[in-house]
């Protein structure tokens, strides 16, 4: 039976995408993008996700929302198994999950005005009237804090803070309640995101909603999320909650990982000592065998290649996959 | 959500305010309103088309071709008056001046079967008697009805062979990126056997084929060119619909959920038909060149039908004697000439004014990687 308060539950969620070559295309080879994931997203949190570029996330986001059919496992949203569904059911259900994207540039139709940008989704599932659509338009641009004048511009007169917005805008108009947001920041200025995050957090309150905050930015995620995971290669190596992960990182790779924010005190930072990870990210076409981090871990044991760490609850709250913690 | 007054700055009040102050008020209200004026035709047509449109009547090789395309289309339109036919007669077979086989020079008079003289011709030459303006071909067909009757014809074949190769090329193109797999290999295993064929001699066999079967007419040559003539656009929106399909506003309209059928019409193809229209718009000269070419063969309408490749077919017989019958060639080949020039300015322009902004928006959507 399904805790009330989990509003996601990813159980064991697998993602691999074939590598054709020839003239018959057949597989020669899979790209290992996510391989076995499961964690929840509870009601009004915020899930960070964090990695390296190439570690999965996005790829993760995308098969939530089904965008990529999973290759296994399941995804439960409110108690209904994502995966099995098709056509109209999904369509229905896609009123509760949006996305923003990272791009700012190319996640709007350059050919499309802000308001059928924002209207779209409206128009689609028959929200409202077709005569309201205009003010609803313009109260959700004022929603994101942009002049609901500009209605009528298209994208490209637009800067890449406002562009973001008004992909907010377009998450929002469903009124949904668990928003993806695949590295929304990544491609803006450091005081524009700022203003982003500032943005969603107060969304967040307004309208009770739920975030999957994927990103690659420890600060940000520190800032912004209640529980933190974090992936590595296809798969999450720990989650916990923010201040405990910050705190007692168990796995060695989420302490790499925080060794290398940087702290905003020359003095402190002289002083530091960095883990310096060797090595390079291995391909996900061939995945290490066991522990998919044991070729830069600094305790990497025989075991390690043996055998894949188990997903364990350490303590209350804090999952590792990792043999030593 | 309570609906709040749409936010309008004008509505800020300005008693009190001295001179000065209202002229700095004003001055940022200009910074912060709106700066460029946007125009009714730009709010219909929309943004883009309004700058290729201005683009367009803007660049000088653009505006030769425009006058050059506008020249024709004003000829065809105006045929019946420029060279009206013989009452009674089919307008589009060359009258002809008796039966004798040797080419009268321009400007000789006309014998017999005269047709209508014009009333310009009266009027600028004060002359009662209709002559052969451009001269005769040989079995005394008049190459000046020809030359004007033809432009009816290049343009009706051009325009048919243009818009219906576009739509194949377009349906089997989308059809095979959107269903992908298996289709799509096929698909294009079919396409590039057919580009592997050589084009003229290909459309040559099959119009010659098509005419025992539809008789001579302008059918068998553009059925012909219309079966060989769609495979570039269907690669090209193929591969374009390929690459938009993968962009973020596509992804963001499934998330939406937006039906299948309408991402491909609304978000897919508007963006990625341009490249494909910008081609199509060179190629109308190519296909009346083309269709020149195989009446100049002798393949399609019948003897004595105004086009200009079979005018130009009449002086095969004359081939030695060139200098002395070379109006024959000259007339036809000039029309032409300009006449492709015209299209291929037109599209040279259409790719100029394309292509910046092609190249702007691909820097733009590839600009951030994380």
């Amino acid at each position: 039976m399904m805790n009330d308060n989990v509003l996601l539950k990813v159980d064991n969620l697998v993602q691999y995408f074939p590598i054709r070559r020839g003239v018959l295309q057949h597989t020669v080879g899979y790209v290992h993008a996510v391989d076995g994931i499961s964690f929840e997203v509870h009601k009004g949190e915020t899930l960070g996700l964090v990695g390296e570029s190439g570690c999965g996330k996005t790829t993760t986001g995308r098969s939530i929302l089904q965008l990529y059919k999973p290759t296994s496992g399941n995804v439960y949203f409110d108690g209904v198994n994502l995966v099995d569904l098709k056509g109209e059911k999904i369509r229905v259900l896609r009123r509760r999950i949006q996305m923003i994207f990272q791009d700012p540039y190319a996640s709007l139709n350059p050919r499309m005005t802000v308001e059928e940008i924002i209207s779209e989704p409206l128009l689609i599932h028959k929200i409202i009237d077709s005569s309201k659509t205009r003010d609803r338009v313009k109260e959700l641009l004022e929603l994101v804090r942009l002049n609901p004048a500009y209605i009528d511009r298209y994208p490209h007169e637009f800067s890449g803070g406002q562009r973001q917005r008004i992909g907010v805008a377009r998450a929002l108009a469903l009124n949904p309640d668990l928003i993806v947001c695949d590295e929304p920041i990544s491609a803006l200025d450091v005081s524009v995101q700022a203003q982003i995050v500032n943005l969603l957090e107060d969304l967040q309150k307004e309208m009770g909603l739920t975030y999957l905050f994927i990103a690659h930015d420890l600060s940000v995620v520190r800032h912004i999320s209640n529980r933190v995971a974090v992936m590595y290669l296809g798969v999450i190596m720990e989650l916990a909650d923010r201040d405990e992960l910050y705190k007692n990182p168990l796995h060695p790779y989420t302490t790499a990982l925080l060794s290398a924010v940087p702290i905003p005190d020359p003095e402190i930072e002289e002083k530091r000592k960095r883990i310096i990870l060797e090595g390079d990210v291995p391909s996900p076409v061939n995945p290490p065998s066991g522990c998919r981090f044991r070729t830069r871990c600094p305790i990497a044991k025989e075991i390690c290649a043996q055998e894949r760490p188990a997903w364990r609850e350490v303590k209350k709250g804090h999952f590792v996959a990792c043999h030593f913690a | 959500m309570k609906a709040t007054p749409e936010r309008n700055l004008n509505n800020h009040s300005e008693n009190g305010l001295s001179t000065e102050s209202k002229e700095k008020l004003n001055l940022l209200k200009a910074d912060v309103i709106a700066t460029r004026k946007v125009g009714r035709l730009e709010r219909i047509i929309g943004k883009e088309t309004y700058r290729i449109l201005k683009g367009l009547v803007t660049t000088p090789t653009s505006i030769i071709g425009l006058v050059l395309i506008a020249l024709f289309v004003i000829i065809a339109l105006a045929a019946p008056i420029i060279a009206p036919p013989i009452p009674g007669t089919n307008p589009y077979s060359m009258p002809r001046d008796g039966y004798s086989a040797q080419p009268k020079p321009p400007m000789s008079e006309w014998k017999s079967g005269t047709p209508p003289i014009p009333f310009w011709y009266t009027a600028l030459t004060g002359r009662e008697e209709w002559v052969h303006l451009m001269g005769t071909s040989s079995n005394a067909y008049d190459i000046f009805y020809g030359v004007v009757w033809g432009t009816r014809t290049a343009l009706k074949t051009g325009v048919i062979i243009e818009i219906a190769t576009l739509i194949i090329g377009i349906l089997v193109g989308s059809i095979s990126a959107y269903y992908g797999g298996v289709v799509d290999n096929i698909i294009m295993r079919i396409v590039d056997i057919f580009m592997t064929l050589p084009f003229i001699l290909a459309a040559l066999i099959l119009a010659a084929v098509l005419m025992p079967v539809l008789g001579r007419s302008t059918l068998p040559s553009v059925i012909a060119l219309i079966v060989f003539g769609w495979m570039s656009y269907a690669r090209l929106i193929r591969g374009d619909i390929l690459a938009v399909k993968e962009r973020d506003y596509v992804l963001a309209a499934r998330v939406i959920g937006v039906r299948n059928s309408k991402i491909l019409f609304k978000h897919i193809i508007p963006n990625a038909i341009f490249p494909t229209l910008v081609m199509a718009s060179m190629d109308i000269g190519t296909y009346v060149l083309n269709f020149a070419a195989l009446s100049f063969l002798g393949i399609g309408t019948e003897v004595g039908y105004s086009d200009w490749g079979q005018i130009l077919s009449f002086a095969r017989d004359w081939i030695t004697q060139l200098g002395t019958y070379w109006y024959i060639v000259v007339y036809p080949g000039i029309t032409l000439i300009l006449f492709v020039l015209g299209w291929n300015l037109l599209g040279d322009a259409v790719r100029d004014v394309m292509d910046p902004r092609i190249r702007k928006m691909q820097e733009a959507s590839s600009s951030s990687e994380s």
